[in-house]
């Protein structure tokens, strides 16, 4: 088999599992959008705060601690103790539903029935609350994530391969178990939405707002369990990305990435966050492999979305959206 | 109406700041994707002039008042705090942006104001001929790229032929700064140049490092910032490729760019234009500052790779305005006078010693035609906990930098209508 075939294999199987990374971006967007019809701008923040809070906690970091020394003439910065990476992950999605309460409390409560790009522009400056929130009450420094997951080329991956072609494929330990978490994500999703009172009341909420509250559904009940939702997911997204680079603000950047996977998939889809995750990874890990050293290198960022446009120009609803039709 | 006319100058004297100051801006950046490296660079920037006012009174009576202004990386806003402090007397900017710097060459040469950009910015800002407000003491990005190659040539017997080098870099100006150099490099030590850009912010490189991996290169030198060094670092140790040929420049080895990956990035060397290690000025420093509450962030950063960079900046800073006093007979110096003394800054081994940071820099003298130093740096090494020296200070080739620069500042003479600064004066 030609090399550059079997590199190619190599690239697209590389690109499906960065794939699968963006798709858990492009997973929170699609809840909140599906539930609420808000595109919400501060999922990549919320990664970001969800990561630092996780990391935080793990550490026994004094929550706010610059600003309680700045006032106080202090010089806390610890408790202390610290925190074993599950605990932690289970104290962080309750910081995450203290966090859906509060956005939907003095939001969205307060802008019920307003155009969607009013709803838009608030999720913009709940962004930018967020990012001063997680700094002042985290610090702005690099920190490190650590949960345990394993990081680096898998052996048997590299031994099998190298047996069959001749070359080891680098697969990324950390990447395969992103992929492992991302299929028990959407499966739990899909499970809750399907199997639970509380996921038919999402659903009915997601299908006609005004049909779920005249059956009795509580708007303001599913928005918090969407947020709740959206949040869990950040915080997955956020460690996963984290434990490459440490948790820093570029992480809230990663939604980004989510942006084409959901012009591409549809922005109400979970199925289609996860197919358009994996033809935006694998799509531009080739063109990049092919095309790139003709043209400079660099290209994942901007044909990520020339990708995206080119299916929008066929299906502007997304490959999995709902097509809207609209009578007068 | 005279007395109203009294008590308003007298108000505006009183909120007004003290003009007799040495202003000194700090264009930080605390926030953004790239705070993690602005925080310790500006602690270090503003604690050591912190320590000259509380222990010595400030500057030759003077005493320094820093302005600070939040740029979070972003050139707007760098040119919107210099716009909006410079009215203040400010005496000289370090911007820490390449972006910024250049925005700022033509605005505060038009104002006089003299920019230091140290190690970063427009690397022909070293010709003082054509740059005359512009200083890039003690190096730059291309001395940068040749002090690299000369330590690989030491180590490989004083050639490079048929050896390969991957050049992984930041796809911005600043992370092409080094390819023209690079390129020469390149034809005269007969080794393979490749080149591999990573978009902003850096945080995915997989199919870089899978081309790395296959292509298998005997060295990658790495010119990244933010983000991109924390993921390059562990890109190479998941894909297995020799940490110890694994190289980044001096914005590429800094303390956190290594920490998530810790013992695993053992072997990982970068450049430094400056020493490391414990200095007797970090001692006063937590003596009269931090003990004193007057430290600009929360002291975890002093000794850490770029806190001492920062110190090192304004420690020139300062000498520049000691030695603008000594030329002028004046202690409150003007921007002008300022520039006047980063022209004739001289930095010696006695001295660095007298401040309690001894051999923290090279020996290095400034004049109207040489704005850059001696553009040396030393070669240092992750060893799994800490950053150490691996080397004493390398000399660049300056047969090899010195044409370059002469011909892209004669290019921007041309362009702007320059003439010889330095005949003139």
């Amino acid at each position: 088999m030609p090399d550059q075939l079997i590199f190619a294999m190599e690239v697209t199987i590389n690109g499906l599992l960065n794939g699968v990374m963006y798709a858990l971006v492009a997973l929170g967007f699609v809840l909140i959008f599906k539930a609420s019809g808000i595109f919400n701008y501060a999922q990549g923040v919320m990664a970001l705060f969800a990561a630092m809070t996780l990391v935080g906690i793990q550490q026994g970091r004094v929550p706010f601690g610059h600003l309680i020394n700045e006032i106080f003439g202090t010089d806390v910065h610890y408790f202390g103790w610290e925190v074993p990476a599950l605990a932690a992950i289970l104290l962080t999605v309750v910081v995450m539903l203290a966090f859906a309460v509060l956005v939907q409390k003095f939001v969205f409560k307060h802008l019920v029935g307003q155009e969607p790009i009013i709803l838009f522009m608030a999720t913009i400056g709940l962004a930018y609350f967020l990012e001063g929130v997680s700094d002042l009450m985290w610090g702005s420094e690099i920190r490190n994530m650590d949960v345990g997951l394993p990081q680096g080329i898998n052996d048997a991956i590299d031994a099998a391969t190298f047996e069959i072609f001749g070359y080891g494929f680098f697969i990324d330990n950390l990447d395969i178990s992103a992929a492992i978490i991302a299929a028990i994500l959407v499966g739990g999703l899909i499970a809750f939405a399907q199997y639970t009172k509380q996921g038919r009341a999402m659903r009915a909420v997601a299908d006609d707002h005004q049909a779920a509250l005249s059956v009795g559904i509580k708007l303001n009940y599913v928005w918090v369990l969407v947020w709740t939702l959206a949040g869990i997911v950040a915080l997955v997204a956020g460690i996963m990305w984290g434990s490459k680079s440490g948790v820093q603000f570029s992480l809230s950047l990663i939604a980004l990435k989510a942006l084409p996977v959901l012009m591409l998939g549809g922005f109400t889809s979970i199925p289609g966050a996860i197919v358009g995750g994996l033809i935006i990874g694998m799509g531009e890990a080739l063109f990049e492999f092919s095309i790139g050293p003709m043209i400079g290198g660099a290209t994942e960022n901007w044909f990520a979305y020339v990708l995206a446009l080119v299916f929008l120009v066929f299906r502007p609803q997304g490959l999995f959206g709902e097509k809207i039709i609209e009578r007068v | 109406m005279k007395k109203l006319a009294t008590f308003a100058v007298a108000g505006v004297m009183a909120a007004g700041p003290a003009l007799a100051d040495l202003v000194i801006p700090d264009l930080h950046y605390r926030t953004g994707p790239y705070a993690a490296g602005g925080i310790p660079f500006s602690d270090g920037y503003q604690d050591y002039f912190n320590l000259l006012n509380a222990r010595d009174g400030g500057i030759g009576g003077e005493t320094v008042r820093i302005v600070s202004c939040e740029t979070a990386y972003n050139t707007e806003r760098g040119v919107e705090c210099y716009e909006s402090t410079k009215g203040e007397g400010a005496l000289v900017y370090q911007p820490l942006s390449t972006g910024i710097t250049y925005q700022l060459i033509p605005r505060a040469t038009a104002d006089g104001i003299p920019l230091h950009t140290m190690g970063y910015g427009r690397t022909s800002a070293a010709n003082g001929d054509v740059f005359s407000h512009v200083f890039n003491y003690p190096a730059n990005y291309w001395d940068a790229a040749s002090v690299i190659i000369n330590q690989l040539l030491e180590e490989n017997g004083g050639s490079l032929e048929g050896k390969t080098i991957t050049l992984l870099y930041h796809n911005s100006a600043y992370g092409r700064e080094p390819i023209r150099t690079l390129e020469t490099l390149s034809e005269m030590h007969g080794f393979e140049l490749s080149q591999l850009a990573v978009d902003h912010p850096g945080q995915e490189q997989g199919n870089q490092w899978l081309t790395i991996r296959r292509e298998r290169p005997d060295y990658v030198v790495m010119w990244g910032w933010g983000v991109m060094n924390q993921v390059a670092v562990q890109e190479a140790i998941n894909t297995r490729f020799p940490m110890e040929n694994f190289i980044g420049n001096w914005w590429a080895g800094a303390d956190h760019d290594v920490a998530q990956a810790g013992a695993d990035a053992a072997g990982y060397r970068a450049l430094n234009m400056n020493r490391l290690g414990d200095m007797p000025v970090f001692d006063e420093i937590r003596t009269h500052v931090h003990e004193a509450g007057l430290a600009a962030g929360d002291g975890t950063n002093v000794g850490s790779v770029l806190y001492t960079r920062g110190m090192y900046a304004a420690m020139l800073a300062a000498e520049a305005i000691r030695t603008a006093q000594e030329i002028h007979g004046v202690a409150a110096i003007t921007p002008a006078m300022m520039r006047d003394g980063m022209e004739a800054l001289e930095i010696t081994n006695a001295r660095m010693e007298e401040l309690g940071m001894p051999m923290i820099g090279p020996e290095f003298a400034v004049s109207c035609e040489d704005h850059g130093g001696t553009g040396m740096a030393i070669m240092t090494q992750w060893n799994g906990t800490e950053w150490v020296t691996l080397t004493d200070f390398i000399a660049p080739d300056d047969s090899v930098t010195q044409p370059l620069i002469e011909e892209d500042s004669a290019q921007f003479a041309a362009e702007n209508n320059i003439s010889s600064q330095c005949g003139e004066s």
